[in-house]
């Protein structure tokens, strides 16, 4: 009986008792390399499923084969972090009925574990696997191919999701430890030729932008640390994507190495600048959900304290556990932010959806200092604008604005901003930064948005913070 | 007036290539990233340049990669020139 | 000084937000001959339109004897440069010239003795007469060594360590002092040598120069740090001022700091000391006063 778990893909979705109409679950850590959502999905269409409700924990440009299969009516819900790419160009554009269902990583944690996102068959990819299901994101043989180190955002599927299916390109003896996913919550493991595309998992080395916009952004987020009134001995800190925000890390190490400050632990995505870091000293643990680049996920294969969070424990807004919660400082980015602090990180200025929600209002509400890094314009797109396209993180949680021309500070904060303009940082009103921004590019037209709704942004509640329209040709 | 084809600008971000042709009255082709929140004021700023030139008449298409208006002002004036033969400045 | 290639408008709208103390905006080596009319307007209306944040603006013209050089002048005095910049400058009539063709457009636009002057010297012959040069006008705000074509003109090559370019600085420094203007020093163009950038602003810093010319944004914080003064250096400025006014208020015309007498020379240093402070932002304004 030992075999009994390994089956192939139709076997395995045959033995789940799945349905038309159920919900299938995906996570999104093999990034834009992800070969599973297209396989599995692409199967589910060839055994004639319909109607069925795809929640991932993100989706991305290599997610464009969907569009056939909506079309086809096998997909006919979503819920998801984020979408980009085609698959969001048409579904802004009204490719389905029901709208998208946008939460934050902690929100969907928090929603699969109170079962309002209730999630009857998880098909979860692993960099490795043994034949009773114990799964991992780190290589364990000589044949691993598609490592992503952490599978944070898989875990709350694996935890409670009716039924649990592994896809693993690199099947290993067991027992397959220490493991991610435990034997325990899976009924069936799947070989398959490649779950990822190793060189679009992530990227080999730092990536340092030499961007001198970026660059500046970078520094003065780092002085506005500095000078917070949070730098100081075991403080935390998480980063989030986008050039500037990861370099902040950069320019911060140079404070901490002269002044002997140094961190507790680093949370959410992990990347070389924070393992660099971890292994110089200067941070003591990384709690990671989701490693970002090899030399994160090398690092959490090895060391014991980096240490993998699931979604739920590091950012829900239910679960006073969760990790967001001891966090004293996040550095975010942004493509809008408006003149009530409110940002939006999912919805383009053409009013096409071409982001994800990701941890941002996770980590912005519950952090002790909230810090978005956000240039001004991007090319004739002003970034600070009267009112956000759409809302992703409320203005209440946002602490710290950070443009190349100036700092806003929420009136919410005044002693930061004293603590600020005190350290000579350019203190702005955010009201003069969206002038400023309208003066280099003129107001913009309205969006030629449409009366369907295609988007509902979920709070971390699980009550609705904004609905997305469709945009007219 | 009397205008042969030319064009001016580059496709580097922030600005934009103005392409200008003979043509009956004025048609205006314009490709951007930020068609949906400017392609109106970059057509009227495209426009008024041509217009305080004295060209009524022309087919202009205009390949934009964000750019302001001062640029946009700058190369519709640099290819008008070329294509008139007219320079704005004395010598 | 950060130099901006005249024919990139994307690098033109937020050159002021890396805060170098002037923007140089070229026409001149930076712009092909096709490109040199685009260039132009570009400048020209850059210099109408954007919020360069009070940043002194200088454009590099073409020389005069060019088929460029004075469309360049009048495109950019109408829109209302702070400082135009002559290439290649080896007699003080060449500045007279330009003068006049300035004062030409400025008295159409009924601004007359609006636009200062700067020339930047690039050859033998232009170091040669750098003082005459540099008192050639009551426009005159500076002159700058431009090394690429000098070294070419002497008959050498660039070195690291600049020993070329030694009696050139150096007269350029001594000419500017005589005439009472400032002395900038030329670009360094490897931006993957950081330190060999850091040593020679350290050098011209040392040589008197007032600022160093930059070509690119990264380049601006080392200009910085090397052209601040330390906080040593301005506390005992702050001292030697405070000891000036005590002076002053008793009446007496001898200075003296924790007993000891105060040269001139030594007043003229903490003032520079003080106004250096404040233009790097690290002093008060009103601390200085």
């Amino acid at each position: 009986m030992r075999n009994s778990k390994l089956a192939s893909l139709e076997e395995a979705i045959l033995r789940s008792g799945l349905k038309d109409g159920m919900t299938i679950s995906f996570h999104h850590h093999f990034r834009g390399g992800d070969k599973v959502v297209n396989l599995v999905v692409g199967k589910l269409a060839e055994m004639g499923f319909r109607d069925l409700h795809l929640a991932a924990s993100s989706l991305s440009d290599v997610h464009a084969p969907l569009i056939e299969h909506i079309k086809a009516g096998v997909i006919t819900s979503i819920s998801t972090s984020g979408l980009r790419g085609e698959l969001a160009d048409a579904i802004s554009h009204g490719l389905m009925e029901k709208p998208v269902v946008f939460r934050s990583h902690g929100g969907r944690g928090s929603a699969i574990a109170g079962g309002e996102l209730h999630i009857d068959v998880a098909f979860l990819g692993a960099s490795s696997c043994d034949e009773l299901g114990n799964a991992s994101g780190c290589p364990r043989s000589e044949n691993a191919k598609s490592i992503c180190g952490s599978l944070g955002y898989a875990l709350p599927d694996a935890e409670y999701a009716d039924h649990v299916v592994v896809l693993t390109d690199d099947l290993v003896p067991y027992p397959n430890v220490p493991m991610s996913i435990r034997a325990s919550r899976v009924e069936s493991v799947v070989v398959v030729d490649s779950v990822g595309d190793s060189s679009k998992i992530s990227s080999g080395a730092i990536r340092d932008s030499k961007n001198p916009r970026d660059v500046l952004l970078a520094k003065q987020a780092a002085k506005v640390i500095l000078n917070s009134g949070y730098f100081k001995d075991g403080f935390s800190i998480q980063t989030g994507t986008g050039g500037a925000s990861l370099a902040v890390v950069k320019y911060l190490r140079e404070s901490m190495v002269g002044s002997g400050v140094k961190a507790s632990f680093a949370l959410g995505g992990i990347t070389a600048h924070m393992v660099k870091l971890h292994q110089e000293g200067l941070i003591g643990k990384l709690i990671d959900v989701q490693s970002f680049d090899k030399v994160a996920a090398e690092s959490i294969a090895s060391d014991i304290a980096h240490q993998e969070v699931s979604a739920v424990d590091y950012a829900s807004g239910q679960h006073l556990g969760s990790a967001v919660h001891a966090l004293d400082i996040v550095i975010l980015s942004a493509l809008e932010v408006d003149s009530d602090f409110n940002v939006n990180v999912l919805v383009g200025s053409d009013g096409i959806i071409r982001g994800a929600v990701g941890g941002h209002p996770d980590t912005a509400e519950d952090s002790a200092l909230s810090i978005i890094v956000c240039p001004l314009l991007r090319g004739r797109i002003p970034c600070i604008v009267p009112k956000v396209t759409t809302l992703t993180t409320p203005g209440r949680s946002v602490d710290v604005v950070v443009t190349e021309y100036g700092i806003a500070v929420n009136p919410a904060r005044p002693e930061i901003a004293e603590r600020l303009a005190a350290a000579g940082l350019n203190v702005v009103d955010i009201n003069a930064l969206c002038e400023k921004a309208m003066g280099m590019t003129g107001r913009p037209d309205p969006l030629p948005f449409g009366e369907r709704v295609v988007g509902i942004v979920m709070d971390r509640k699980g009550g609705i913070l904004d609905k997305i329209r469709n945009i007219e040709q | 007036m009397e205008l042969k084809e030319a064009m001016a600008g580059t496709l580097e971000s922030g600005d934009i290539v103005i392409r200008i042709a003979p043509g009956d009255g004025l048609h205006i082709d314009l490709q951007s990233p930020v068609e949906a929140r400017f392609g109106r004021q970059i057509r009227a700023v495209i426009a008024e340049t041509l217009e305080e030139l004295g060209i009524c008449d022309a087919c202009v298409s205009a390949t934009d990669k964000g750019a302001l208006d001062c640029t946009i002002r700058a190369r519709v004036t640099a290819a008008a020139v070329r294509a008139s033969g007219k320079d704005i400045w004395k010598d | 000084m950060m130099f901006i290639p005249g024919n990139k408008p994307g690098m033109m709208a937020d050159a002021c937000i890396y805060g170098p103390d002037s923007i140089m905006l070229d026409l001149e080596d930076s712009v092909t001959l096709a490109e040199k009319d685009a260039a132009r307007l570009l400048v020209y209306h850059a210099l109408r339109s954007v919020d360069f944040g009070g940043v002194e603006m200088v454009v590099r013209i073409n020389p005069l004897n060019t088929p460029y050089g004075k469309k360049d002048v009048e495109a950019v005095v109408k829109g209302g440069v702070d400082v135009i910049r002559m290439p290649k400058t080896e007699t003080a009539d060449e500045v007279r010239e330009l003068e006049a063709e300035v004062l030409k457009v400025e008295t159409e636009l009924g601004c007359p003795g609006r636009t200062k002057l700067m020339a930047a010297i690039e050859s033998a012959l232009g170091v040669v007469n750098a003082f005459d040069i540099a008192k050639a006008s009551p426009r005159m705000m500076g002159i700058a060594l431009g090394a690429e074509d000098y070294t070419a003109n002497l008959k050498t090559s660039r070195t690291a360590e600049g020993t070329e370019l030694q009696l050139a600085r150096q007269t350029i420094v001594v000419a500017a002092r005589a005439a009472g203007i400032a002395c900038f020093d030329t670009v360094f163009s490897n931006l993957e040598d950081m330190e060999g950038f850091r040593r020679e602003v350290e050098l011209v810093k040392a040589l008197g120069f007032d600022g160093k010319s930059i070509i690119n944004p990264r380049q601006i914080e080392i200009v910085n740090e090397v052209f601040t003064p330390s906080a040593k250096d301005i506390e005992k400025a702050l001292l030697v001022i405070a000891a000036i006014r005590e002076a002053r208020s008793k009446g007496s015309g001898v200075i003296s700091v924790n007993g000891k007498m105060v040269d001139r020379p030594v007043v003229i240093r903490a003032e520079r000391t003080i106004a250096l402070a404040v233009a790097s932002g690290i002093l008060d304004r009103e601390e200085a006063l």
